[in-house]
């Protein structure tokens, strides 16, 4: 049944994806975890067992790293293999040993076995945890082996640390473990772990062996043995279906939900951002993990803040899509975003708060609850231990004393004009203007004075003007209400009035960064040059983030070269300095280059450093990489300041590749056009090759022929003078190419010498002597006409062109006439006939290249020989330009620049 | 005839260009040999001991001007090179290297035999003996002894720089003297650099001697090359 089948066919998207996660396994490295329960149940020995079990099969295979603990029996297995030195990094006086990533590298084995995936690398070495490492041999095509346990899975962390007590902070994320293409278990019963401990065959470290008693309870386990064997079932599942789709048996629809996890700044987050992981990996789903930056939020102190941020890195690298949102109200936000996205289910955590705060004030949970319509909402309670955090009081502004001062001014004058209107009005108008003077100091001046004006105010009135009059006694009960509500007053416009700041302040904040992207834009669009959006990238930053910024480009063979585009807050922005880029730094730059990957301070590489590197990531190409050196790379924690620094630097690069795109383009462009031209050429001159060709051949065919004999003396000296013209016709026309080509083929070297013009006109004329016999050739030149520097052999070319010219196209016996004059700048040359003059409106148009290719005129070499003057001329730095005379002919004129100094004899 | 035939040693790779001037200079009464590389040229040119040796300066095995300077270094007789349009520089250091002439291919016949008449005459009032201490050519004369130039029968006053120059041009009269070779000559080696001397005393030069200094009977200009004084 067609219908049937087309249901069971697999999901493209997901056989895409199943492809080219295959695609880049034969890329990359296997991975290959040996996987234990807890320590000491024999991972490492597991893995070398392997490891010399494959030796044994001929691999090539190396011992990365392996942590002894003085065992024997694993000592032993080392015996044979190739072991890498670990390199020496020195801290604080103290050298540590620690896996040689390069080595191996440079090694290049086809398996490496290192120990201990979750290890925390020492400072100094180029990634933070070794799991990085790994990655990175696995990019390079080497096979790992390594061994892991599993507490250091990031997603079970907190469950393992619930059992058993002990937190364990070397984790690594669930997505190396889930990719890792085999994963071998390690097993061995809770009593013969505990029987080995007894032995004294597993190794644990003094300071931590009381912990570890209370770790090591048979209890504990058998609870991390049933996790252990849990998540390698999962894997087996997750194997499972993957053969499942690939083979189109599908029982289950299990795609299509999508999980949003919402994380605020106290502890419970973390938790809720593991569960929520556990749910999606259930499911198959997609989930994101949302943060909503209130009014209030902002207000909550940096440690908390910065808990955010870990927070989101976490699920980050749990697999989750993170977004920052900021709004009024939390709840709304979020689901708004999860109708956005097509959130089937949010996960919100239940802070343990107490019942009657509940009553007051809707949590959360239950204003996510209920609007949340067709999306399950799952709750998940804090532990008791775990507070939330609240956010600070909004700030108690003006809290120096000159506020106090201005209040208490208000308030006296207030009762000064009181004391002048007593008598006249109500007592109850009179609490009026008290009320409208507090309602003065909360708005403008704060919480704090406006309190203190509200007591004063309601002491002033009650002493001077309530009756008993000068005492604290209210001879009614009602005015008690007058003053609660004075005060209530006051704090209420306070606290409002605080708040509308904070917004605006919020919003203010949220406006500067929207302009500067703005701003960062509208420039990037207006320039063509790469280096200059650099600079201009730079100087955007470095107004947004106090420090020096730098854009590195690469050369062609992608090395990036030091840079010359330098920017520092007050700098102006095209300085050209050399940016202090420390050999290791630019290290660090060429990483992010390569890895298309931020590297640098507040990265996961090479976290060292001081400053952070981010690739300027173009949609098909890295473009280059932006170095940021903060003043405070504090500033570099706030996420916001973070996002904006991406924004730019995507903003930039884009901008980068579009003019990379223009320039190829324009290149492309220029080819075609001088394509164009060469076959304009090819087939303007392809006629005047042929007609003087055709003549030789046609009269020598001729004159070889039998019946030659035929033909009279004169007829045959008629025959071969034809073919001598024609032949020198050809030899012209060559030789004009020949000099166009060199001439328009690059930069012309000009031989520039003091020449004599007269000198060279005459040359010219001896040359032509024999065509000229019959012409009257008037000269006008001055005897002390001023030498010329320029390249004698060209000039001379201009002048034999030019006069051919003249003598080609004009009747003969007409007359020609050359004249040379000094003006005080220039030295101007003058060739004018009595023929027929140029076409009238093309007397520019002569010089223009291929001109005569419009045209077939009889006489050939014409167009080029014009072109080639005014090559020469232009070279020169002089002008040459053709018109018709009035009284008929045509004249061509040139003129050269003159030296102000003629040389000394 | 009765003068012996001169031998010419044609140096020529282009064996279209070799059947022209054999042709040529046969029926001009000369006794052609031709050679297609440099080797075989200098091979031939000690086998043969030609009076003329026309060389060209683009061969197949080794530089026309390494021919000339192989040549040279025993063989004194002239020697005329060949050579294409826009080679001024290539002509030049030929010319420097002792080439008595050059022609610029392509050339007629008659360019061709003038240039073997020129460089043959030189040979033998080389040969023979001493300058002679008057020459007349056209409307000019020249008495070396009395250091006295005339035209048409009337005294030329020539500066004792202009006198060495005219005199230099004319001894080689029909050769061409590249700029180099007439600067060391009249102004020392010291001046070889400082062509708009040339330039400056060839104009004065011109307008004493020259009835048209513009369109120059004598002292022609080998543009790029150098000068030479119209032989007959």
């Amino acid at each position: 049944m067609p219908a049937k089948a087309s249901e069971q066919r697999p999901d493209p998207d997901a056989l895409l994806a199943r492809v080219q996660q295959e695609d880049a396994r034969t890329r990359r490295g296997r991975l290959k975890i040996f996987f234990g329960a807890a320590p000491g149940v024999g991972k490492s020995y597991a893995m070398l067992e392997a490891a010399r079990a494959q030796k044994a099969a001929g691999v090539d295979i190396v011992i990365g790293y392996v942590e002894l603990h003085g065992r024997p029996d694993t000592e032993a297995l080392l015996d044979g293999m190739e072991i890498l030195a670990p390199q020496k990094l020195e801290h604080r006086g103290i050298v540590l040993a620690e896996f040689d990533l390069d080595a191996c590298l440079r090694r290049a084995p086809t398996v490496v076995a290192v120990d201990e995936l979750a290890h925390t690398n020492h400072p100094g070495a180029r990634h933070v945890k070794r799991w990085m490492d790994v990655e990175e041999l696995l990019d390079a095509g080497i096979d790992v082996y390594t061994t892991i346990n599993v507490q250091h899975i990031e997603s079970l962390n907190d469950v393992v640390a619930r059992i058993t007590g002990v937190q364990v902070r070397e984790t690594i994320p669930d997505k190396v473990f889930d990719n890792a293409d085999e994963v071998e278990l390690v097993d061995l019963p809770p009593d013969e772990l505990l029987q080995r401990l007894q032995d004294g065959k597993v190794y644990v470290e003094e300071k931590v062996r009381p912990a570890l008693s209370s770790f090591f309870r048979k209890g504990n386990l058998i609870a991390l043995r049933q996790l252990a064997l849990r998540a390698t079932a999962d894997r087996v599942d997750a194997a499972m279906r993957e053969y499942r789709d690939d083979h189109a048996i599908r029982e289950t629809w299990a795609a299509g939900d999508r999980i949003l996890v919402c994380v605020g700044p106290d502890p419970l987050s973390e938790r809720l951002v593991r569960a929520a992981r556990r749910m999606a990996m259930a499911l198959h789903a997609e989930w994101f993990a949302v943060y909503v930056e209130t009014p209030g939020l902002l207000r909550l102190p940096r440690e908390a803040r910065d808990r955010v941020l870990q927070t989101l890195k976490l699920a980050e690298s749990l697999g989750a899509a993170t977004e920052n949102l900021s709004g009024e109200s939390v709840a709304g936000e979020v689901i708004d975003f999860a109708r956005q996205h097509n959130i089937s289910k949010i996960v919100v955590g239940k802070p343990s708060r107490s019942r009657w705060r509940d009553r007051l004030r809707p949590s959360l949970v239950d204003e996510v609850a209920r609007n949340s319509g067709n999306i399950d909402v799952y709750v998940i309670s804090g532990e008791p231990g775990e507070s939330t955090i609240k956010p600070p009081r909004l700030p108690q502004r003006s809290s120096n004393w000159q506020a106090y001062a201005k209040a208490v001014a208000v308030i006296a004058a207030v009762t000064l004009l009181c004391d002048v209107l007593y008598q006249r009005i109500e007592l109850s108008n009179l609490v009026m203007l008290y009320l409208l003077g507090i309602v003065l100091v909360a708005a403008r001046i704060g919480r704090g004075p406006s309190i203190l004006a509200a007591i004063l105010g309601v002491s002033a009135f009650d002493f001077l003007f309530v009756p008993p009059r000068a005492s604290f006694a209210v001879s009614d009960a009602q005015y008690l209400i007058t003053f609660a509500v004075m005060i209530a007053t006051g704090l209420i416009i306070s606290t409002m009035a605080a708040r509308g700041k904070q917004q605006a302040s919020v919003a203010r904040q949220r406006e500067r960064r929207t302009a500067e992207l703005y701003a960062l834009s509208r420039e990037l669009t207006q320039n063509r040059d790469i280096p200059e959006l650099g600079a201009i990238l730079t100087r955007h930053i470095v107004a947004t983030i106090d420090g020096q910024a730098v854009v590195l480009l690469p050369d062609e063979a992608g090395h990036l070269l030091d840079p010359t585009h330098f920017c520092a807050r007050g700098t102006p922005a095209k300085t050209l300095v050399r940016y202090p880029v420390p050999g290791n730094d630019l290290g660090i730059a060429q990483w992010a280059y390569d890895h298309r990957q931020k590297s640098g301070y507040g990265t996961d590489t090479l976290a060292s450093a001081d400053a952070i590197y981010l690739p300027l990531n173009a949609l098909r190409r890295c473009i280059g990489v932006l170095g940021l050196r903060p003043t405070e790379t504090r500033q570099l924690g706030v996420p916001e300041q973070m996002h904006l620094l991406e924004s730019f630097v995507n903003q930039a690069a884009i901008a980068m590749e579009r003019v990379q795109l223009a320039q190829t383009a324009q290149a492309a462009d220029t080819q075609i056009a001088s394509e164009q031209i060469r076959s304009t050429l090819l087939a303007s001159i392809s006629h005047d090759f042929r007609t003087p060709l055709a003549s030789i051949i046609g009269a020598t065919s001729t004159l070889l022929d039998d019946a030659s004999t035929n033909l009279d003396k004169d007829r045959r000296r008629e025959l071969l003078h034809a073919t001598q013209d024609e032949a020198q016709r050809l030899y012209r026309l060559v030789g004009n190419m020949l000099d166009l080509t060199r001439l328009t083929s690059g930069p012309i070297e000009l031989k520039r010498e003091w020449v004599a013009m007269d000198e060279l006109i005459g040359a010219v004329l001896h040359r032509l002597r024999d065509a000229l016999a019959s012409r009257d050739v008037v000269l006008q030149i001055p005897a002390d006409l001023p030498l010329v520097r320029c390249d004698e052999v060209m000039i001379e070319q201009v002048l034999f062109n030019l006069i051919e010219n003249a003598q080609k196209h004009t009747p003969p016996n007409s007359p020609i006439r050359i004249a040379a004059k000094a003006w005080p700048a220039v030295l101007e040359v003058t060739i004018a006939d009595s023929g027929p003059g140029l076409p009238a409106g093309e007397e520019q148009r002569v010089f223009e290249k291929f001109h005569r290719g419009r045209r077939e005129a009889a006489q050939s070499g014409f167009g080029l020989g014009l072109t080639i003057c005014k090559t020469i001329i232009d070279a020169h730095g002089g002008q040459i330009a053709a018109r018709n005379l009035a009284e008929g002919g045509a004249e061509f004129r040139f003129s050269l620049p003159l030296e102000a100094q003629q040389p000394s004899t | 005839m009765n003068e012996p035939r001169n031998r010419v040693l044609i140096i020529e790779d282009d064996p279209q260009i070799q059947r022209f001037l054999t042709a040529a200079l046969e029926s001009h009464g000369y006794v052609p040999s031709c050679a297609a590389s440099g080797a075989e040229g200098l091979r031939l040119a000690t086998l043969r001991q030609p009076d003329v040796v026309i060389a060209d300066l683009g061969l197949p095995d080794m530089s026309g001007l390494d021919v000339i300077k192989r040549l040279r270094e025993w063989f004194a007789r002239p020697i005329i090179v060949l050579s294409a349009r826009s080679q001024e520089a290539d002509k030049v250091s030929a010319l420097d290297a002792g080439a008595d002439d050059y022609l610029t291919k392509p050339f007629g016949v008659g360019e061709l035999l003038a240039r073997l008449r020129v460089a043959l005459r030189h040979q033998s009032e080389r040969a023979g003996a001493d300058a002679q201490s008057r020459i007349e050519i056209g409307e000019l004369a020249i008495d070396f002894a009395a250091r006295r130039v005339q035209r048409s029968g009337v005294d030329i006053h020539l500066t004792p720089i202009e006198y060495k120059l005219f005199v230099a041009l004319i001894r080689d009269r029909g050769k061409v003297l590249t700029h180099r070779h007439l600067l060391r000559e009249v102004w020392g080696a010291a001046h070889v650099e400082s062509p708009h001397y040339l330039r400056i005393y060839m104009r004065s030069l011109r307008q004493k001697i020259e009835h048209d200094p513009a369109q120059p009977r004598y002292l022609l200009t080998d543009v790029g090359v150098g000068y030479r004084f119209a032989d007959g």
